[in-house]
């Protein structure tokens, strides 16, 4: 006893039998361990870098670093050329709001000469292009004829085209002169900044990514609650079946897992179309005019039942694996105690499903998230998703910067309700399996 | 102890069978009557119908034909719930997301009590089982008596007439389990509730119960107080599954009165008491109680010669494997009493036992 004491007491400095600090003791003999440990899960740790960790990081940066208009990259030297350096000084030297004069179109015009030298009018022409639509041809135009130009340069611009004198134009130039900026942030959100540099929404008709965002939002939680509705009996029903009959209905849940999701997709198309099954059905049963054929692809419609369909298998798994142990006794034990099968389903049976339920719920709901092919193939213009947006600006309209910025804040947003889901069920209650 | 009669009956099996399947019996045939405030055990081995019985009498298997009244009444189609019948389960059955007060409270809830009455009989059961400090915490944080403590709390709190155990005590260790025995008979005499408990372990049913159904094979094969049970054995099958047992098969002789002359398979002739036995001329079993043969006595119609095979060391006792009438596993028990009888491996010696503690049963 009193040794124990003691023990204690010197907690911190236990030796071991040839005096060693127990601790290093201990280190020594796990580092060999430890190390093999390491070697071990360095292949995936590499993977996941070079794979996931350094894609993302681009893609963030990408969306506030864009360069376009200030540098040239030469594409097998990587040299990097400056362009724009005498418009970028009368920007260093005139604050915002200052009116052009004629040494900011001097010096216009000498970087449009130079533009041309190094053919980069295209590349400085885009990024301005980005911000205020028609200015790229106006670059490419501009560099072809401004060696021919004459001083007084401010008039001979103006005469040459008009957009030029366009104060827009010189606060799009002013921001994109500085290399990052968060002009695309802006821009996802339907923001843009007026020619004084304050922030204001786009035009009406050009509102289009918070409608989106908004869209996928409502349409991912409306998904992941009808997943829900529709996993529970059945998460139930393999749980509690033997096993024999209730393997057999897993392999039925798990079909459709292993079916390309464009043949799940493109049969849903099969079906919804207004030629398709189950509009032939109806009109076949005389439920509906040959003339009215319901729109059932297409639009919001279509989206919410494919993904629905298809994410369904995601919500069935989480919720089998955390009612497959529960103990059927528990509810016998609440019958027993005097509870009705309501009572007992919904105090006892219920919440020790919560687990499986938060753990599908945000599976379903981050893919739903994020999804990309089905919503693009029967969404139409109603049904499609911020994802299928953000391919748009990848492969279309090439404005990677947009898309990156759009990503980051969809992924922003994810973590949002991750740490909210946290906050407010425990992320130690998620069950996956 | 209980006296059994038809109209006092409290709970009853009235011809009941039960099938899961439709091809198989699981329970034949059962008739048992159970009167008020006694603790009957249902002990078999498993698969011998014991806890069919129980999920029927608790309502969560309804029975193929027959009848199971409560109180003269039939409820076989009373859901579960409206039986009023308490119940502890072999895992505990403790809701895991809710603290042990909660899980006592949760019967009173349902039944529509008041918080301050729900409170109080809360506190009750729970200083009932000496865990009245345990209110707020989860059944995770509890060892394995303790839980089984508030499940047998939790099955009481609402002051049910009948309480079913189906195994409470398979899950604890030995020493525990000894000690939850008396706890819960000392509750249930305290209660005066009737107790229908479910085992496989016939010392558990042996000390606990006023009277014990030896299950198999669907039917009851006896039903009897413990000490009848042991001592007195109906069939070949109790005998040997209630204690230990020498079994020494062989022809009725002749019969005169209540005693029959066996003979044995060497030629050898024994007497027996006839318990459960056929005409002259059948064959039988004689079951006899290792610690009821004499070692070393030449007296009585029974005594023979035995050869010392094996010798058992286990310090209250010697337990000597004899071959004895060709049986080479008939088991003596020697006490290690002062002055006791010395035996040596190889040796020959004399046993015998009074015809009384031999009971012919029928043959296996």
């Amino acid at each position: 006893m009193a040794d124990l004491t003691t023990n204690v007491a010197i907690d911190n400095h236990l030796t071991t039998a040839d005096g060693k600090p127990l601790k290093a003791a201990l280190a020594a003999a796990q580092a060999r361990n430890k190390r093999r440990a390491f070697f071990l899960v360095l292949p995936l740790l590499a993977f996941i870098l070079i794979t996931f960790i350094v894609p993302i990081g681009q893609m963030l940066m990408r969306s506030i670093d864009s360069p376009g208009f200030i540098l040239q990259t030469d594409v097998i030297t990587k040299e990097e050329t400056p362009l724009m350096v005498n418009l970028g000084l009368w920007f260093k030297d005139n604050p915002q709001g200052t009116e052009p004069d004629e040494a900011a179109y001097t010096a216009l015009v000498s970087d449009l000469i130079a533009l041309k030298k190094t053919r980069a009018q295209g590349q400085a022409g885009t990024r301005i292009n980005y911000e205020l639509a028609g200015s790229r041809s106006l670059f490419t135009s501009g560099a072809r004829k401004a060696a021919k130009l004459k001083p007084p340069y401010k008039e001979a611009m103006i005469k040459l085209n008009k957009k030029w004198e366009n104060p827009k134009l010189w606060q799009v130039m002013r921001s994109a002169s500085s290399r990052y900026t968060g002009s695309f942030y802006l821009a996802a959100v339907d923001r843009t900044r007026d020619a004084n540099g304050d922030i204001v929404r786009v035009e009406e008709n050009r509102r289009v990514y918070v409608n989106l965002f908004v869209r996928t939002l409502r349409l991912s939680l409306l998904i992941t609650f009808l997943t829900f509705i529709l996993a529970y009996p059945v998460a139930h029903l393999l749980a509690t079946l033997p096993m024999r009959k209730s393997n057999m209905l897993m392999i039925l849940v798990l079909l459709p897992f292993w079916t390309s999701l464009l043949v799940r997709t493109t049969s849903w198309m099969i079906l919804l179309q207004s030629q398709g099954v189950l509009n032939d059905a109806m009109v076949g049963l005389g439920l509906l005019d040959d003339a009215n054929r319901i729109q059932l692809m297409y639009n919001e419609f279509g989206t919410v039942i494919a993904m629905t369909h298809i994410l369904l298998p995601f919500m069935i798994l989480p919720l089998y694996s955390v009612m497959r142990p529960i103990n059927p006794s528990y509810v016998r034990a609440a019958r027993s105690l005097g509870a009705t099968s309501w009572t007992a389903f919904r105090r006892i049976y219920f919440p020790q499903t919560v687990p499986g339920i938060g753990a599908g719920a945000l599976l379903v709901f981050i893919l739903s998230v994020g999804y990309y092919i089905t919503p693009a193939l029967v969404g139409g213009a109603d049904g499609t998703l911020i994802s299928n947006l953000i391919a748009f600006h990848m492969l279309s309209s090439l404005n990677w910067s947009l898309a990156a910025a759009l990503a980051s804040l969809l992924l922003g947003g994810i973590l949002i309700l991750y740490w909210l889901y946290d906050r407010l069920v425990g992320i130690d209650n998620l069950k996956l399996g | 102890m209980a006296n059994i009669d038809a109209d006092a009956a409290f709970v009853e099996f009235d011809r009941v069978q039960k099938s899961y399947d439709g091809e198989v019996l699981v329970v034949k045939d059962l008739n048992l009557k159970i009167s008020k405030g006694e603790f009957v055990t249902m002990l078999g081995p498993s698969g011998s119908g014991k806890t069919t019985c129980l999920m029927m009498l608790a309502g969560f298997e309804t029975a193929t034909h027959g009848d199971i009244l409560l109180n003269g009444v039939s409820i076989n189609n009373i859901p579960p719930h409206k039986r009023g019948i308490g119940m502890v389960f072999q895992s505990y059955a403790l809701f895991p997301h809710m603290t042990v007060g909660e899980n006592l409270s949760f019967p009173l809830e349902v039944r529509g009590m008041v918080k301050s009455e729900r409170e109080e009989k809360v506190k009750r059961a729970l200083d009932m089982v000496q865990m009245g400090d345990f209110l707020s915490r989860r059944p995770a944080q509890l060892s394995g008596g303790q839980q089984q403590r508030i499940a047998l709390a939790r099955s009481l709190v609402f002051e049910p007439q009948l309480v079913l155990m189906d195994e409470p005590l398979g899950a604890l260790d030995k020493q525990l389990r000894e000690q939850m025995q008396f706890e819960i008979k000392r509750i249930s005499d305290d209660l005066g509730i009737t107790v229908v408990y479910v085992t496989h372990d016939q010392t558990e049913a042996l000390t606990m119960s006023d009277r014990v159904a030896v299950f198999e094979d669907g039917r009851i094969q006896q039903l009897a107080p413990p000490n009848d049970l042991y001592e007195r054995p109906d069939n070949s099958f109790v005998a040997q599954f209630i204690g230990e047992n020498n079994k020494l098969s062989g022809t009725i002789k002749s019969m005169d009165g209540d005693i029959v002359a066996v003979e044995l398979a060497n030629g050898k002739t024994m007497q027996a008491l006839a318990v459960n036995v056929g005409a002259v001329g059948a064959k039988t079993l004689v079951s006899i109680r290792p610690e009821r043969i004499t070692v070393g006595s030449n007296d009585g119609p029974n005594a023979t010669e035995a050869q010392v095979l094996e010798l058992i060391y286990l310090g209250d006792h010697i337990r000597c494997r004899l071959n004895v009438h060709g049986d080479e596993e008939f088991v003596v028990k020697v006490p290690n009493s002062a002055g006791h009888q010395h035996l040596v491996v190889g040796e020959t010696t004399n046993v015998s036992w009074d015809p009384r503690d031999a009971r012919a049963l029928d043959p296996l």
